[in-house]
């Protein structure tokens, strides 16, 4: 039971990871297709601004939490996926380091380079979280050492990339809805074309991306034995028609929330599929990394669980609070503001 | 090269390089928070603009330390997976609740600190850096916490093949994990005093912004000077707790080879580890490391040569380190006395204000050797006495991966170490922004 809520828990943080740095993402994403001019790419910075950073600390607690809660499969996990992770990690950096060092010396260079930075620093760790987690929805080549015997190609399959493309396509949705949520005029409206736009496309991947789901994985498996819980499924799908009927209303905020339901259902959707199952093996299900063989004491469980219990609450509502005292548009004023980016 | 050494490698330069970053963010969060809470108390416009100020440097260094701590978290698991998985059910819940309790809290808060100058009350705008000042030194606690396991393990039991936790209680009250949490803690103080004194002497000495940096300068003194104090005094006592919990490292940190009571301490020491000895011994003080190790002129310290040889951490590398930073810890307090006393008119002494600007690099060379008498000085072990460093890397990865991200981590810390410190001595040398037009004694309500 213990293991079951730990198990759900670590879906969750990942989910909202996704969910709130993903619309960053979506902005660095976007920013080649939106921005025309520097003031539109200092009101897409910005729109980040007092965010991005309370939102990549969800990586931090759910890497944390993946190590805590299942030290061998994080250790399996992350060794395993040594190339991508470690090719994640110097774009997480030039992504964050962009925010802050962009504005800081008055050169063209200097800010081309860092917005360069800002866009493969979105755009490479939306598709690699995307391969990563498909190839984890279907299992990885682990021996019986546990020892994966595949390489950075291996990853790159017709599901992997799959996962990559949807994941790029949910992350600019995100952000050009958050976009849609700060800006005024000409970029709000191109933002909110934007997502219209990218709607249709995450509409058709979602369908194939399912569509592969019941070829390559077993994820279906679950749901069979229980069809009750496909209910999960209606997260996504009725979070992606809502983002519609929200746009249409013009009622950004809201849409933007839906599609952040999208993804946290798509997410947990493959979680769900997986358990008890953290790594599968390709190779033989015996080989897999389960809560059963790398779950953390009883002890620690409990302790983290109580840790859990009081202080995620505690972030959801202070990062609720910040997400809602800075969600008005940003003006002209707020671009001459010192502190800026 | 091998797996083990490049692992190695890049993940004491990784740790070094998040180490720069790190104690100033320590420090300095509290001295912004404490001249914007002066602001608010006196109303004087220049408090403001000092939080501003320093605040700047302050963000430019905090963004830093930010992305290069995952490169940490993240390493245990690519690099380091037979550790993770022998110490996670400890040591990782220790890493989760840090960023559950502490880097949550610290990034979410800043980010309310930059962007909420005018969109928060002065009060609550004030709140949100002292949380983010809070938060920081809450994470050094967590990480400390999970770093002092590693160097005196305590409160878990063996099973399955794993550590477990038994007493979580045992876990955070580690005596040897408290020492070094004071230690880093008032280090990291010291490194940020001297970083506010050094930039406020640099611009005093030019007589530009006189009254802005003095004020900085009189807030950094006696800041700087009871946390140099406490360093040394301090840093004695944690000297006498690496003796209890691991007398291998005192004794490579002494290059003392042979037990002996009454221990003498030597000025002046070359080591030659080849011949299990010292090549040279002068100026000894009469009983000196028993004293410090014990308490006592009479105990007895045991040598280098009673451990077994596969047992010994590396001579040089933890004798020289400790030295060094000894020296400067020693420094420290006499340069601060300097400026306290000089405080209220430190223009006074040209002589200390054209100092003052290179000192700013010497703290940092202190907490870096310190790591290496902490990290070198435990070796060969990863788990000090429970698991050897050789035993905890990856299976599964191979030389050229690690080598292919040890040369990535080069140049992207390469360039970023750089552009921090050309951003900082610009910021740094500028100088504060021109005060408002309109100024009014603001921010009293």
């Amino acid at each position: 039971m213990l293991e079951t809520t730990w198990f759900l828990l670590w879906g969750i943080l990942w989910a909202g990871y996704f969910a709130l740095d993903g619309y960053d993402f979506g902005l660095g994403i976007n920013m080649p297709l939106l921005a025309e001019s520097e003031t539109d790419k200092r009101v897409m910075y910005n729109a980040a601004g007092p965010f991005w950073d309370g939102n990549q600390v969800w990586l931090i607690t759910a890497g944390g939490v993946t190590f805590a809660a299942f030290p061998a499969t994080y250790a399996v996990m992350f060794s395993s996926l040594y190339t991508p992770l470690l090719l994640l990690l110097f774009a997480l950096i030039f992504r964050g380091v962009s925010f802050e060092f962009r504005r800081k010396v008055d050169s063209d260079f200097w800010r081309r380079f860092w917005d360069g930075c800002n866009v493969l620093g979105s755009l490479i760790p939306a598709l690699l979280f995307g391969v990563a987690f498909a190839n984890i929805f279907m299992g990885i080549p682990l021996n019986a050492q546990q020892i994966n015997e595949g390489n950075l190609l291996t990853l790159l399959n017709p599901y992997g990339l799959a996962g990559g493309v949807l994941f790029v396509l949910l992350f600019s949705m995100h952000g050009s809805l958050w976009l849609a949520v700060k800006s005024m005029g000409d970029l709000e409206r191109k933002a909110v074309n934007l997502a219209n736009r990218v709607w249709g496309a995450v509409l058709v991947m979602v369908v194939a991306f399912l569509a592969l789901t019941v070829m390559y994985t077993n994820l279906f498996d679950n749901y069979a034995a229980n069809p009750l819980l496909l209910i999960i499924l209606l997260i996504p799908v009725a979070g992606l028609v809502l983002v519609k009927v929200f746009l249409h209303q013009r009622v950004y905020w809201k849409a933007w929330a839906a599609s952040g339901a999208t993804i946290i259902g798509v997410t947990m959707f493959g979680v769900i599929g997986m358990y008890p199952k953290l790594l599968p093996s390709s190779i033989d299900p015996d080989f897999s990394m389960t809560i059963a063989n790398s779950a953390s004491s009883t002890l620690t469980l409990q302790i983290m669980l109580g840790v859990a219990l009081v202080f995620c609450p505690l972030v959801i509502a202070y990062q609720s609070w910040v997400h809602l005292k800075f969600s008005h548009k940003i003006t002209d004023e707020d671009l001459e503001y010192e502190e800026a980016y | 090269m091998d797996v083990l050494l490049l692992s190695r490698l890049q993940f004491a330069m990784t740790t070094f390089v998040h180490f720069i970053f790190v104690p100033l963010t320590l420090g300095l969060s509290l001295l912004v928070a404490y001249m914007e809470t002066k602001f608010i108390r006196t109303g004087d416009e220049t408090y403001r603009r000092m939080a501003k100020f320093w605040g700047k440097l302050f963000l430019i260094n905090f963004a830093l330390g930010a992305v290069t701590g995952i490169a940490l978290e993240f390493q245990f698991g690519t690099n380091w997976s037979r550790y993770s998985a022998y110490v996670g059910d400890v040591f990782g819940s220790l890493l989760a609740i840090e960023a559950t309790m502490a880097f949550f809290l610290e990034s979410t808060f800043l980010g309310v600190w930059i962007f909420g100058w005018k969109k928060l009350p002065p009060k609550l705008h004030n709140a949100s850096i002292w949380l983010v000042a809070l938060a920081a030194n809450l994470s050094a606690f967590w990480i400390i916490m999970a770093n002092g396991w590693m160097q005196n393990p305590v409160g878990h039991l063996m099973g399955d093949g794993r550590a477990e936790l038994a007493s979580f209680i045992q876990l955070v009250s580690n005596e040897f994990a408290w020492q070094q949490f004071i230690h880093v803690l008032s280090a990291s103080y010291v490194l940020s005093g001297f970083f506010v004194l050094g930039i406020s002497a640099w611009h005093l000495a030019r007589g530009s912004h006189v009254d802005f940096f003095r004020k900085s300068f009189r807030i950094a003194a006696p800041f700087t000077l009871v946390f140099a104090l406490v360093v040394v005094v301090h840093g004695h006592h944690h000297g006498s707790t690496v003796a209890k919990y691991q007398p291998e490292k005192l004794a490579a940190m002494e290059s003392h080879w042979e037990t002996r009571t009454n221990a003498p301490q030597y000025l002046l020491v070359i080591p030659d580890p080849a011949n299990e000895g010292n090549r040279l011994e002068l100026l000894p003080i009469p009983g000196g490391l028993s004293m410090l190790a014990y308490h006592s002129f009479d105990a007895e310290v045991t040598g280098l040569k009673d451990f077994p040889e596969e047992d010994r951490p590396p001579v040089w590398a933890t004798f020289m380190s400790f030295r060094t930073m000894v020296a400067l810890g020693m420094l420290f307090p006499v340069l601060a006395a300097w400026a306290w006393i000089r405080r209220k008119d430190p223009a006074s002494s040209p002589r200390m204000l054209r100092l003052l600007p290179w000192i700013i690099p010497l703290p940092y060379i202190a907490v870096q050797l310190g790591w290496i008498v902490a990290e070198m000085g435990r070796q060969p072990w990863i788990v000090y006495g429970m698991m050897r460093t050789e035993e905890a890397f990856s299976p599964g990865i191979t030389t050229g991966q690690v080598a292919g991200s040890l040369a990535g981590f080069f140049a992207i810390y390469g360039l970023l170490v750089a552009l921090c410190i050309f951003l900082l001595s610009k910021y740094g040398r500028k100088g504060p922004a021109p005060a408002e037009s309109g100024e009014e004694p603001a921010g009293s309500n």
